[in-house]
């Protein structure tokens, strides 16, 4: 942040105290975050998911597709193979690691793809008003009444397997989502004496909703991006675990999830470990989207 | 009197609000909030609008702006018809009439600076397109409303409701507007601040040769800073005259139990306040007669039957009463 001094090189005491402020708010924030301990173990879970998921070929012990015919449902600990190996002597660790990262670029991907078009349909929804905002919101509700798995079920079928697809499946079922939170933001927002004043300014609407309504719902925005990340990890998952979605041998938690279903007694660690991960990385997700909303709304000041 | 310029000009203004009934299949009704407004606007002047709550006091400066769409009536600015639409010359009228809003912690967007809020109609209106000359022209604003220059990458809520109406006033003179429609600027502020801010419109009237429309509700104020006072009621200008000759000599009832409201000066003085009897009736619905003629200790037959207008009484001193005709 730089202050800017008029009068002068040297910065006068009222830049400083104004630099000092800044700071003191741009903490304020983390220090609110950081003294919720759930949220906390989020983002180290979410971090340690990254952190793993881009590191994932100098991470993993195998080439996750390397095939050992000789080592088959390997128990866990086995020399080798931490996690053990799968039906074709694949080592789950490798797996789990790969799959991490098509996890994360599948849930990123699709939470910014439906994030984009949600939003411009809840900005132009909300603040156009009237028929528009009538049909935009009834064709949102119409893909809410339609149950998400069932919908994202369709595109695949539609559109075939693929990375992309199951990208562009699960993006298109969380555009209402979307789309409903920036509306009633934007609603709120284009009613606000500050629009008025831009309008008087002479300002057009173009200008207004992006310049001026749009930045203020981003902290609503992060906040269901942030939530909606678990569950588009949970419907990559369940679309793989359908054969649906990323498809064997491209590694994803969900394949191997399925892969482990008919062994579960002689092999239970394929599944077990591959739902385990499911399960801790929603869980982080999750637990970072509540810790933003709590840092975001100013009524859970402690 | 004769030879100052007008600049505004209010017509027969009427401004009507649909209001639904809550009950399913309701009629709507219709809510007037200004009926046949008359008003001048004349150049370099401060004309002060007076009324209680609900008076169409806003509405009518909101019409003024472009805010609302008057349902009818005519509004004409240095001689021409007063449409932002207007393909060729609407923009430019935009900055030519500009606003003051009440509430200056809503007026200001949350998310951008200072420097950002100010410099935004010039953006808009492209009258300095070179950032640089635009940054001096923002931190010269700032000292023209007494701001510290230092202040400017700062966002609203680090600045005070003083601080901050001063930001509106910057962002309103950044066009170099010929009229400020002032909506209660100073309402929302303390006491003290409220002296410091209306000092403030007095000297940049003086500075930049601005006409003012101030609205407010507070006597003390209008009576401050006006040259001439528009007392409204129920949507209606009910006077209209010199601040001085106002106070002198009020004519309207309305504005006698107006005036009689203010507390005496000193302890010794004898003041008998006059009651208006009831409350104000509704604005919604079909309106006929005068106004006033439910509370007013004059009323006679004709006022409950015919809406009185405007009347000059000589010396500019307008009136809209049966008791002057």
């Amino acid at each position: 942040m730089e202050a800017k001094v008029l009068n002068g090189g040297a910065i006068s005491k009222e830049a400083q105290a104004a630099m000092i402020r800044k700071e003191r708010t741009a903490n304020n924030a983390w220090h609110k975050f950081s003294r919720n301990k759930s949220a906390l173990v989020g983002l180290v879970i979410v971090c340690l998911m990254l952190f793993i998921g881009i590191l994932a070929p100098v991470v993993s012990p195998y080439d996750p597709n390397a095939l050992d015919v000789t080592a088959t449902y390997l128990p866990p600990l086995s020399e080798g193979h931490l996690l053990g190996t799968d039906d074709l002597g694949r080592d789950l660790l490798s797996r789990l690691i790969y799959g991490a990262r098509m996890s994360i670029v599948v849930a990123l991907g699709a939470t910014v793809l439906g994030g984009a078009i949600g939003i411009l349909l809840g900005l132009i929804s909300g603040y156009a008003g009237g028929v528009v905002d009538a049909i935009i919101m009834r064709v949102m509700d119409g893909m809410f009444a339609f149950p998400f798995i069932l919908l994202s079920i369709l595109l695949v079928t539609i559109l075939g397997s693929g990375v992309f697809n199951v990208i562009l499946a699960i993006g298109i079922g969380t555009v209402p989502g979307f789309a409903r939170v920036v509306r009633s933001k934007v609603m709120v927002t284009k009613n606000e004496e500050f629009c008025n004043a831009e309008r008087v300014l002479g300002a057009s609407p173009l200008r207004i909703m992006f310049s001026h309504v749009l930045p203020n719902t981003v902290s609503e925005v992060v906040v269901y991006a942030t939530l909606n990340i678990g569950s588009a990890i949970i419907s990559e998952a369940s679309l793989s675990f359908l054969g649906l979605g990323i498809l064997i041998p491209t590694p994803s938690w969900g394949n191997i999830l399925r892969g482990g279903r008919g062994c579960l007694t002689t092999a239970p660690h394929l599944a077990l470990f591959s739902g385990l991960l499911i399960f801790i990385a929603v869980i982080g997700f999750n637990l970072v989207g509540d810790g933003i909303r709590d840092v975001m709304d100013p009524k859970m000041k402690k | 009197m004769a030879e100052r310029e007008v600049l505004l000009q209010v017509r027969d203004l009427c401004k009507e609000f649909k209001v639904r009934s809550r009950k399913l299949g309701g009629a709507t009704q219709v809510l007037h909030a200004l009926s046949h407004v008359n008003l001048d606007v004349y150049r370099g002047e401060t004309l002060g609008i007076i009324g209680e709550s609900g008076c169409g006091k806003s509405t009518l400066g909101r019409c003024i702006v472009g805010l609302h769409t008057p349902t009818s009536g005519a509004l004409t600015f240095e001689g021409a018809p007063l449409d932002y639409h207007a393909k060729e010359h609407g923009k430019a009228l935009r900055s030519k009439i500009q606003m003051i809003f009440q509430d200056p912690y809503s007026s200001l967007n949350p998310r951008k600076t200072c420097k950002k809020i100010v410099e935004e109609p010039m953006l808009i209106h492209n009258t300095m397109p070179d950032a640089k000359k635009r940054e001096e022209r923002v931190q010269e604003l700032m000292s023209v409303v007494g701001l510290d220059a230092q202040h400017v990458h700062r966002f609203p809520h680090e600045f005070s409701g003083g601080q901050r109406q001063r930001i509106n006033i910057a962002r309103a003179l950044s066009l170099n507007p010929d009229l400020l429609v002032c909506d209660e600027p100073v309402s929302a502020l303390d006491v003290s601040i409220q002296a410091q801010v209306l000092n403030l419109f007095g000297r940049l009237q003086k500075e930049f040769g601005l006409t003012y429309v101030f609205i407010s509700h507070d006597l003390s104020v209008i009576k401050h800073i006006s040259d001439r006072i528009a007392i409204m009621y129920l949507g209606q200008v009910l006077e209209l005259c010199d601040a001085a000759s106002i106070y002198a000599k009020p004519m309207h009832p309305y504005t006698q139990a107006l005036l009689s409201a203010i507390p005496p000066t000193s302890p010794f003085e004898e003041k008998q306040p006059i009651e208006l009897q009831g409350d104000i009736p509704s604005p919604i619905g079909e309106q006929k007669g005068c106004p006033l003629a439910s509370r007013c200790p004059h009323c006679t037959e004709r006022c409950r039957q015919e809406c009185p207008h405007l009347k000059d009484q000589g010396d500019g001193h307008q009136v809209a009463c049966f008791l002057y005709e």
